[in-house]
C-alpha cells in the first residue's frame, strides 16, 4: 500500500511538472553530454585497438632505396622482432577518367598468394588480388566512393612513366591507411589521393625490384624496447638508403589519428566537465530554493510528529524521481547521440566497424555526480528548515531587514518607482541569492560561448593560415630533389604567375633529451607565396643563416631564439649538425620549421637544388596547368590551396564542429532550464507579497513589472559576467587543444557572444512570459485568507 | 514511554507542570520577551481556554506546551518527562505520539484529500482511530474524498481537528480554531472539540481572543504581557451553541 506521505509526493510532483520538466533536461542535457562524450571516446579507443590487433597493423616502419630479399632474414634475426613483412611501395600518379584535378596515389605490394601478415586488409568489396595477372589492384575504399569507382572499373597510373590500365578488383580498408592524408599534406582529400594494393610480382617487376624491397614493416614483440630495435634496424638499411625506422608514434595515419583522438579526448572530456559541472552546479541550486520553499510545510510535517530524518527522506524521494528521472533520459539520450557519433567517426576515420561500448563506470560516474549534487542541495535547505523549532517555521519568516539602497543613500530615490525601489531594495537585501541567480544564468550564458566558440575560432586559423600565410594556389611535391631550373620550365607555362622553387627536408630536432621529427622547409628570401608571420601578423624576416621554428615547436623542443638546436638530417648521408634558432613563428597548424632555401642548400652541401614547388595561378588557366602537371614524371603530390581549405573545413566540420553543435544545443536546453527555473521559484517565493500588492491596488503590470523587472535586471547583470565566464572557459579549453597538428586560437567572435546573449535573452522573455500569466491569475482572497 | 494510567480519581493527574517559563524571541533587529515568568498546572481530561489580546503569549506558550517552540528559562514537565531538557529526536516522538494540534489557518496538505490528511498522520502514530473514524467523530463521513479547496473553512478545520485526534493523543492544543472562520462555522468546530474531549477524555486547550468562547471551558486562563493575570473556574460549562459570539 502506498503511505500518504507518498501519495502527497506524486500529486505535489505532478503539480510542479512544468518546473520539474525544466529540472529533468537540464539534468538530461549534462547527463546526455557526458555520456555521449565518454561513450564515443571508449568506442573509437576500443574500436581502433580491436582493428589493429586483427588486422594486425605493425609497430615498426621503414623506409630504404632498395635492399635485396635477403636481408630479410637478417632482419628477423633482430631480438624482439616478431615478424617482418617486405614490400615495394612506390608514389604514383593516378588518372581517373572524367575527372581533371591530379591525383596522386601510393601503390603498395601485397604477397602474391595468401594475405599479408602484417598490416592485413580489411576487404570490403570484391575480391582479393590474382596474382597471375598484372593489371589487378584493390584500392582504398574512400578512394573509391569519392570516385563511385565499382568493382571491374578501371583507373589508370603513370607507373614508373609509363601510362597502366588497372582494373579494381576489390576495395579495402587497411589499419596503416586509416587516416588517408598524402605526403606533405594537412588534411585527408579522399579524391585525390588513393591508395592501390597490387601483387608484389608484377609491382616489383615494373620498378625493377624483383628479389629485392624498399619498404619493410614489423612487428614487436610487447616487452621490448622499441629504441634499442630502431638503431639495430637502422644500422642495417643504412647502407641500403634506410630513411630511419620509426614507431606507431610518427607513422602518418597512427600520428594524426592519435592526434584526431586526442583532440576529441580533450573536447570530450572538458566539454562535459563543464557542462556537466555547470548544471550540477545550477541544480544544487534550483534545488535548494525548491526546497526552502517548503519551509512551512516541513515544519507541519514536525508538528505531527515527522522526524527531521523522515521529512528529509521525504524531499529526498522527491529530488530523487526528478533526479532519477534526468539521469535515465541522460543516459538514454546520450547513449542515442554516442552510437550515432561514434558511427560518424567511425566513417570519418575510415575504420571497418564500430565496437560501441558504454562503459558502467561512465554511468555510475554520471549518475554520482547528479544525485550527490541534487541531494546535497536538497538537504542544505532541509537542514535550515529543519533547524527552527517547527513554531517559528510555521510563522511567517520575520519581517526582512530592507535597507535604501545605495542608489537611494545618493539621494536618487525620487527618479526610481516605487516598484524599482522595490527591485533594488529586494536585490540588494539578498544579496547571496541575487549572486547565485546572477552566476547561474551567467554560467548558463558561459557555457553558450564555450559550446560555440570553436568555429569562429577556426575561421580565424584557417584565415591565417591559408589566406595571409600560404598565399600559393598550388604546390607540387617532387619525387627527387632537383636542380632549380626545374622552376623555369613552369616559369614560362600560360597561366602561372609566380612560380617559387622550395627545399624540403625531412630532419629529426634534438635538444638535450627532447627530440621531434618533422621536416625542414627552405623558402626563397623575398618569398612573395609564402609568409610567416609573428603572433600581431607581421612578417618574420627569414635569416640567411639560423631557423625560424613554429611556435609551438619550439615549445616542445624547449628552445627560445638564440638557442642553438640540434639536427639529424634524415635523407641522404644523414648528416647531424647544429643551427641557431634565429626566432619564433605563430602558426596555428602544424609543426614547421623555416630556412632561407639557399642557407638550407648550403646547411646540406648541395647546389641549388629544389625538390618542391609553389605557385599562384590563373585559375582560367587552372586545368591546363594541371595537365601539365601530370605528365610530369617527377611530381609526386599537388596541393591546391582551395582543396585543402575545403578538406579541412569538411573534416574539422564533421569532427569538431558536429560535436560542438550537439553541445551548444544541449547548453541551450541547460540555459533555458536555469532561467525558467530561476523565474518559477522567485514567483513562488514571492507570489505572496505580490498579491498583496494586487490587494492594495497595484495593476498587474505594476506587479508584473516587480517581478519580472528584477528578472530581467538580473539577466542583464548575468550575460557581462557570462561573457566573462565563457571566455575563461575557452581558455581552459583551448589549453588542452594544442597538438600538433593545430592549435586553436582564443578568438572569441562578437558573433558568438552576441548568440550566447540572445539565448539567454530570449530564455529570460519566454520564462516572462509564463511568469506574466501566472501572475495575471493570482489569487487576490486566498492571500487575505492565509496568515501573511 | 509515558505512563497513561490517571493516579486516582478524585485528585486529577497534571498532565502539565510550568513553572516560571520565559520566552525571549530576536525578531530581526528587535528582542521580544513574550513569555515573562509564567506557572501554571493542567489536569488531564480538562478544557481550558486562553484567552487574551494579541502579543500576550498564548500562542508562544502553546507552542511550547506542544513541543514546536524551545523555552528561553523555565520548567515544563509534561507527567513525568521534562520537556525544557528534551532533545530534538525526544520532541519529535513527543509530537508523534502524544500531542494533537489545530491551527487557526488549518495548516491542511493541499495534495492530499480530507482522508489522507488524517491518515498521514495515524500512519506513524501507534495507536490511532481509522481516519474514517475520526472524520466521523467531527461530522464530516461525507466528504471524506475531497481535497481541501473542495472544502469549505469550517470543514477544513474540522478535518483539521479530526487530524489532530486521530493519533488518539493525551492532549489537544488548537491555536485560534475559529479565528478564521464565522460564528455559525465556528460552533460547529468547538462542538467537534467538546465531543472530543468528553467521549475521548482529552486534555484539551484553545486559545482564543473571543471571550465569548470561554463559557465551554473548564478554566479560562488570561495572558497579559507574557504573564497569567488570572485565572478562572466555570461552575458550569456550557455547550457550544449555548455561547453568544
Amino acid at each position: 500500500m502506498i503511505k500518504t506521505i507518498d501519495t502527497k509526493l506524486f500529486r505535489e510532483l505532478w503539480s510542479m511538472r512544468g518546473q520539474a520538466v525544466a529540472i529533468i533536461l537540464v539534468i538530461m542535457s549534462g547527463v546526455g553530454l557526458f555520456i555521449m562524450s565518454l561513450s564515443t571516446l571508449d568506442s573509437l579507443f576500443q574500436t581502433r585497438q580491436a582493428y589493429y590487433q586483427t588486422n594486425n597493423f605493425a609497430n615498426l616502419f621503414i623506409s630504404l632505396k632498395r635492399a635485396p630479399q635477403k636481408l630479410a632474414e637478417r632482419i628477423v634475426d633482430i631480438e624482439g622482432i616478431n615478424a617482418v613483412e617486405t614490400r615495394v611501395v612506390a608514389g604514383v600518379n593516378v588518372i581517373v577518367s572524367g575527372f581533371d584535378d591530379p591525383i596522386t596515389g601510393q601503390l603498395v605490394s601485397i604477397p602474391d598468394l595468401g594475405h599479408a601478415s602484417i598490416n592485413r586488409l580489411y576487404l570490403r568489396k570484391g575480391r582479393y588480388i590474382d596474382p597471375r595477372k598484372d593489371d589487378e589492384v584493390i584500392v582504398s575504399e574512400s578512394f573509391a566512393l569519392a570516385h563511385r569507382l565499382e568493382t571491374g572499373d578501371h583507373i589508370h597510373a603513370i607507373i614508373n612513366g609509363k601510362r597502366k590500365k588497372l582494373r579494381i578488383v576489390g576495395m579495402a580498408l587497411s589499419p596503416e591507411y586509416i587516416y588517408q592524408i598524402a605526403p606533405g599534406a594537412l588534411m585527408p582529400d579522399f579524391k585525390r589521393f588513393a591508395i592501390l594494393w597490387m601483387a608484389k610480382t608484377p609491382l616489383s617487376t615494373v620498378y625493377d625490384m624483383q628479389s629485392a624491397f624498399n619498404d619493410v614493416v614489423i612487428t614487436t614483440s610487447s616487452q621490448v624496447n622499441e629504441d634499442i630495435i630502431i638503431t639495430k634496424l637502422d644500422n642495417l638499411l643504412n647502407p641500403y638508403g634506410g630513411q630511419g625506422a620509426y614507431g606507431r608514434d610518427i607513422q602518418l595515419s597512427h600520428h594524426f589519428l592519435e592526434e584526431e583522438l586526442k583532440q576529441l579526448k580533450t573536447t570530450a572530456t572538458i566539454f562535459p566537465i563543464i557542462f556537466f559541472g555547470v548544471a550540477a552546479f545550477l541544480l544544487n541550486i534550483v534545488m535548494a530554493r525548491l526546497i526552502s520553499l517548503q519551509r512551512e510545510e516541513i515544519a507541519n510535517l514536525k508538528a505531527f510528529g515527522y522526524s527531521n530524518l523522515d521529512v528529509g527522506i521525504h524531499y529526498a524521494k522527491l529530488v530523487s524521481i526528478i533526479t532519477g528521472i534526468g539521469v535515465l533520459c541522460g543516459i538514454g539520450l546520450g547513449a542515442w547521440l554516442g552510437f550515432n557519433l561514434s558511427e560518424l567517426y567511425i566513417e570519418f576515420y575510415k575504420l571497418p566497424y564500430l565496437h560501441y561500448i558504454i562503459k558502467p563506470s561512465t554511468i555510475i560516474l554520471a549518475t554520482l555526480i547528479s544525485f550527490g549534487l541534487s541531494l546535497l542541495g536538497t538537504f542544505r535547505s532541509i537542514r535550515h528548515a529543519s533547524m527552527l523549532p517547527p513554531a517559528q517555521a510555521m510563522q511567517p519568516e520575520p519581517p526582512p531587514l530592507y535597507r535604501q539602497t545605495i542608489i537611494e543613500k545618493f539621494g536618487l530615490q525620487s527618479a526610481l518607482s516605487q516598484p524599482t525601489r522595490m527591485i533594488l531594495r529586494n536585490i540588494e537585501r539578498k544579496p547571496v541569492k541575487s549572486f547565485l541567480s546572477v552566476l547561474g544564468i551567467a554560467l548558463a550564458c558561459g557555457v553558450m560561448v564555450v559550446g560555440n566558440f570553436q568555429k569562429g575560432a577556426i575561421d580565424y586559423m584557417v584565415n591565417i593560415q591559408f589566406r595571409l600565410s600560404q598565399q600559393e594556389d598550388l604546390s607540387v611535391t617532387l619525387s627527387e630533389t632537383t636542380s632549380y631550373h626545374a622552376v623555369y620550365s613552369l616559369d614560362n607555362l600560360a597561366g602561372i604567375n609566380i612560380v617559387e622553387g622550395t627545399r624540403s627536408v625531412p630532419v629529426r630536432f634534438r635538444n638535450g633529451h627532447l627530440d621531434y621529427r618533422t621536416s625542414i622547409t627552405g623558402l626563397p628570401a623575398d618569398s612573395r607565396l609564402r609568409r610567416i608571420l609573428d603572433e600581431q601578423l607581421r612578417d618574420v624576416k627569414i635569416p640567411d643563416n639560423g631557423i625560424v621554428l613554429t611556435d609551438y615547436l619550439g615549445k616542445l623542443l624547449n628552445v627560445s631564439p638564440g638557442d642553438t638546436l640540434q639536427v639529424e638530417v634524415l635523407e641522404g648521408s644523414r648528416p647531424v649538425r647544429t643551427i641557431q634558432v634565429y626566432s619564433l613563428a605563430k602558426e596555428y597548424l602544424g609543426t614547421s620549421a623555416y630556412m632561407e632555401r639557399r642557407a638550407l642548400n648550403r646547411f646540406m652541401k648541395e647546389g641549388n637544388a629544389i625538390n618542391s614547388v609553389s605557385m599562384s595561378v590563373d585559375m582560367a588557366f587552372l586545368n591546363e596547368v594541371y595537365r601539365h602537371l601530370q605528365e610530369m614524371p617527377k611530381v609526386v603530390a599537388t596541393n591546391v590551396r582551395q582543396i585543402t581549405v575545403r578538406n579541412f573545413y569538411e573534416i574539422v566540420a564533421e569532427s569538431v564542429l558536429f560535436f560542438t553543435f550537439i553541445a551548444t544545443l544541449l547548453g541551450g536546453v541547460i540555459a533555458f532550464g536555469v532561467v525558467y527555473n530561476n523565474a518559477r521559484i522567485s514567483l513562488a517565493e514571492r507570489s505572496r507579497e505580490l498579491a498583496s500588492l494586487r490587494v492594495l491596488g497595484f495593476t498587474r503590470h505594476e506587479v508584473g513589472y516587480i517581478l519580472i523587472g528584477e528578472l530581467l535586471l538580473l539577466t542583464v547583470l548575468a550575460v557581462p559576467i557570462g561573457f566573462f565566464a565563457g571566455y575563461a572557459l575557452c581558455y581552459l579549453l583551448i589549453l588542452n587543444l594544442q597538438s600538433d597538428l593545430y592549435r586553436v586560437p582564443l578568438i572569441i567572435e562578437s558573433a558568438n557572444y552576441t548568440y550566447a546573449a540572445l539565448v539567454i535573452i530570449v530564455s529570460t522573455l519566454i520564462s516572462s512570459l509564463f511568469i506574466w500569466q501566472k501572475i495575471s491569475r493570482l489569487d487576490l482572497v486566498a492571500v487575505l485568507k492565509t496568515k501573511e | 514511554m509515558i505512563r497513561m494510567d490517571p493516579l486516582a480519581a478524585s485528585q486529577p493527574e497534571c498532565v502539565f507542570q510550568v513553572r516560571d517559563l520565559v520566552k525571549t524571541y530576536t525578531m530581526g533587529e528587535v528582542q521580544v520577551q513574550a513569555l515573562r515568568g509564567v506557572n501554571l498546572d493542567l489536569f488531564k481530561g480538562e478544557l481550558i481556554v486562553l484567552l487574551g489580546p494579541s502579543g500576550s503569549g498564548k500562542s508562544t506558550l502553546l507552542n511550547i506546551l506542544g513541543g514546536l517552540d524551545t523555552a528561553s528559562s523555565g520548567l515544563v514537565r509534561y507527567f513525568d518527562r521534562e520537556l525544557t531538557q528534551a532533545t530534538e529526536k525526544e520532541l519529535t516522538e513527543y509530537r508523534r505520539f502524544h500531542v494533537g494540534f489545530v491551527f487557526q489557518f488549518y495548516n491542511l496538505i493541499a495534495s492530499l484529500t480530507a482522508r489522507e490528511n488524517v491518515s498521514i498522520v495515524t500512519e506513524i502514530s501507534t495507536n490511532p482511530m481509522r481516519p474514517d473514524e475520526a472524520l466521523e467523530l467531527v461530522g464530516l463521513s461525507h466528504r471524506l474524498d475531497h481535497f481541501p479547496a473542495q472544502l469549505s473553512g469550517g470543514e477544513q478545520q474540522r478535518v483539521a481537528i479530526a487530524r489532530a485526534i486521530a493519533k488518539n493523543p493525551h492532549v489537544l492544543l488548537c491555536d485560534e480554531p475559529t479565528g478564521a472562520l464565522d460564528s455559525k462555522t465556528g460552533i460547529l468546530v468547538l462542538e467537534a472539540l467538546q465531543r472530543v474531549n468528553r467521549e475521548i477524555g482529552t486534555t484539551t486547550a484553545i486559545i482564543t481572543h473571543n471571550a465569548g468562547i470561554a463559557d465551554m471551558a473548564d478554566r479560562v486562563v488570561h495572558l497579559a504581557d507574557g504573564l497569567i493575570s488570572n485565572i478562572h473556574v466555570n461552575s458550569q460549562r456550557k455547550s457550544p451553541s449555548e455561547l453568544s459570539w
